[in-house]
């Protein structure tokens, strides 16, 4: 589905990505932790098109293609979708609206025939009831006055409507209380399949409770410097991240 | 003092003018007459033309014509179309409820009425409008009628080089209440210089929306005079869509308690084009509310003027005034001006206003960009988002349909 090789990537002359590898496969979830500052968000805005950030080595592929080559739309269109820590407010922007837009767009890039109104309607009031959004939010302004829960939830409602083939889900649980950390994994779980990937980008173990994951890797100073299973996660909830700062920092 | 000796810009811009052959009131034809020989084109120098350039406009050469063919047709389907062809009132059907004839046709009693609230002095537009305008319309919409269909005029100039100096007097008269759709159209290098004065009677209601899509060799300075009896209603939307050079000059005197007034407008200008809002509101009378909401979206090298003013005056308590202007710069070069002004001589009223200039939101289209959208997708729904606050004024739905399907042919929209 994705391989990152390699990867090396700058802000503003800062290198924060500094040679970070993962392959990721169809049907697979992994989860990405790491302590603040280790790039984790860097990785996926990479990823994702922002353009403030520099590439300066390695490669990303994604489903075949050179993914560091095609525009954030292009990206998208191919099939990858960014569940954003900070999902943005556009007053004036209906969530429907923009989000008919976005699947028709995506639809004529596949060149596949616009879906009809009666149909999109028909699927939004499928996956609204899916993630458990109030159907009335998904007319509304794009997260104007969303509470963060809301937000979160309006992330999810628009991965379940644009169905991507990788959905990358950047600190999704924070700002969530346990109520709605339950419906947003519930909503994501049952988006999972076979065909698809979810990349969980989190700096608590909490929400890997809700969403099990197939691998964990841990993300610090802009590599991946341990792989393992679920029971990676459990080990960095009751020691933190201290003893890898200690047993990578010393390496250098 | 120097200016006197040597022939004036303004003098010989008019020089193949013809005085007006209406037989309005002498004194405000000697006052305008009197203007045109004292002053010149305001220069940036002037207070009111700080930003507005008219040197380019200084120097055309331009003429009347009696050419009165047409071209553009109404957008509208269920209206009254009265139309007015490079300065020339051409066919207007009898409509109901309304009392329509031509200055040169009216009784000195309604002659008399002409230019009672246009002010004259300082102002050469007016002061060109008052004594080169050929002819004009009273439009009475009759006491106490309601009608319901849309009242169309088009004002369209397709000849080249071409000064029209219309004017219109429309009085709303007590207790009625009507809907006017301006359309402001034009081909070629021309000067539209319309007066428009609109006496709104006792309880009576009226609304304008006025569509400026001129083109991009045109100018246009128009004067819009408003006068509010008691308990009137008035609402003006001005959609400046395209033109070289536009400035509307909107005054409404408040002259009755209870009266409420709304001016909204939207401009987007491209290119090198300059639009220029100025407006003033005027209380004089306690108990009465006004808005105003103008926003912009600037592109190429365009400027944009805004200037607002708000008077309440010594008797006018309770008064409710709000004003805002909002622009977006979405390029590089782009330049807006905006003052919003208030003058306050009551003690116990509540006003408000605002302006704020900036940029489109990267991270806004980052995030549409994100979901599939191309950016000009995403940059025309971020537009509309902005400009529909003022579009949603719009009471009638045609209109806003219209306005949208040119501003996708102008503007390269993606159509949504």
């Amino acid at each position: 589905m994705i391989k990152i090789n390699n990867l090396h990537a700058s802000i503003e002359e800062k290198e924060i990505l500094k040679g970070l590898n993962l392959t990721v496969n169809a049907g697979e979830v992994h989860a990405i932790m790491g302590p603040n500052g280790a790039g984790k968000s860097t990785l996926s805005s990479v990823l994702a098109g922002r353009e403030e950030y520099k590439i300066t080595d390695g490669s990303v592929e994604f489903d075949g293609k050179n993914l560091l080559e095609l525009s954030t739309e292009d990206r998208a269109r191919e099939g990858l979708f960014l569940a954003f820590q900070y999902p943005i407010e556009i007053p004036g922007v209906s969530n429907v609206n923009f989000l008919r837009t976005a699947l028709n767009e995506i639809r004529e890039y596949k060149g596949l025939d616009a879906i009809s109104a009666k149909d999109f309607m028909a699927l939004v009031r499928q996956k609204t009831a899916l993630v458990g959004l109030d159907s009335k939010l998904a007319t509304r302004s794009v997260n104007e006055g969303f509470s963060g829960g809301e937000k979160k939830r309006n992330e999810i409602f628009q991965m379940a409507m644009l169905e991507p083939k990788l959905a990358i889900l950047d600190e999704t649980d924070s700002g969530l209380d346990i109520d709605a950390l339950r419906i947003v994994s519930d909503g994501v779980n049952s988006l999972k399949s076979k065909d698809n990937a979810i990349i969980v980008i989190t700096h608590y173990q909490r929400l890997l409770d809700y969403i099990i994951p197939d691998y964990v890797h841990v993300l610090f100073d802009g590599k991946i410097v341990k792989s393992g299973q679920k029971d990676l996660a459990l080990k960095l909830e009751e020691h933190g991240y201290d003893w890898i700062k200690e047993e990578f920092a010393t390496r250098k | 003092m120097e200016s006197n000796l040597q022939i004036s810009k303004l003098k010989k811009f008019s020089s193949n003018f013809i005085e007006t052959s209406l037989s309005l009131k002498k004194e405000i034809i000697l006052h305008s007459k009197q203007i045109l020989e004292n002053f010149d084109f305001p220069t940036t120098r002037d207070e009111h033309w700080k930003y507005t350039r008219l040197t380019k406009l200084s120097q055309l050469l331009l003429h009347q014509t009696s050419n009165s063919n047409g071209v553009s047709l109404p957008p509208l389907n269920n209206s009254q179309v009265i139309s007015i062809v490079n300065g020339n009132i051409t066919s207007y059907n009898r409509i109901e409820g309304l009392s329509i004839t031509k200055f040169s046709e009216a009784t000195k009693e309604k002659i008399n009425l002409i230019g009672k609230y246009v002010p004259l002095d300082g102002n050469i537009f007016n002061s060109l409008n008052t004594l080169y305008c050929k002819d004009g319309l009273f439009i009475e919409v009759n006491e106490n009628q309601r009608i319901e269909n849309p009242i169309q005029l088009t004002i369209e100039n397709n000849e080249q080089g071409v000064f029209s100096p219309i004017r219109i007097l429309i009085h709303s008269k007590k207790g009625s209440s009507a809907q006017f759709l301006l359309n402001f159209e034009s081909t070629c290098e021309s000067l539209s210089l319309p007066v428009f004065e609109y006496h709104i009677g006792q309880n009576a209601r009226l609304t304008v929306d006025k569509i400026q899509l001129e083109s991009n060799k045109a100018f246009s300075i128009s004067s819009d005079q408003v006068y509010q009896e008691r308990d009137s209603y008035f609402k003006i939307n001005t959609i400046s869509l395209s033109g070289k050079l536009t400035r509307n000059n909107l005054n409404i005197l408040v002259d009755g308690e209870n009266c409420e007034t709304h001016l909204n407008g939207t401009y987007l200008p491209k290119d090198d084009q300059l639009i220029d809002n100025h407006t003033v509101v005027d209380h004089l009378q306690p108990n009465c509310n006004s808005s105003e909401l103008y926003k912009g979206v600037l592109n190429g090298k365009s400027i944009g003027v805004f200037n607002g003013k708000v008077f309440v005056r010594p008797n006018a308590q309770k008064i409710n005034a709000f004003q805002s202007n909002a622009n977006v710069l979405i390029s590089e070069d782009a330049t807006m001006n905006s003052k919003p002004e208030l003058e306050i001589y009551a003690d116990d009223v509540k006003c408000s206003h605002g302006s704020t200039t900036g940029q489109m939101d990267e991270d806004a289209l980052f995030y549409l960009r994100s979901r599939g959208l191309s950016t000009k997708s995403a940059r025309t729904l971020m537009t509309q988002a902005f400009i529909g606050d003022v579009l949603n004024k719009i009471e009638n739905s045609e209109v806003v349909e219209y306005v949208h399907s040119k501003l996708i042919e102008l503007h390269d929209w993606t159509e949504l």
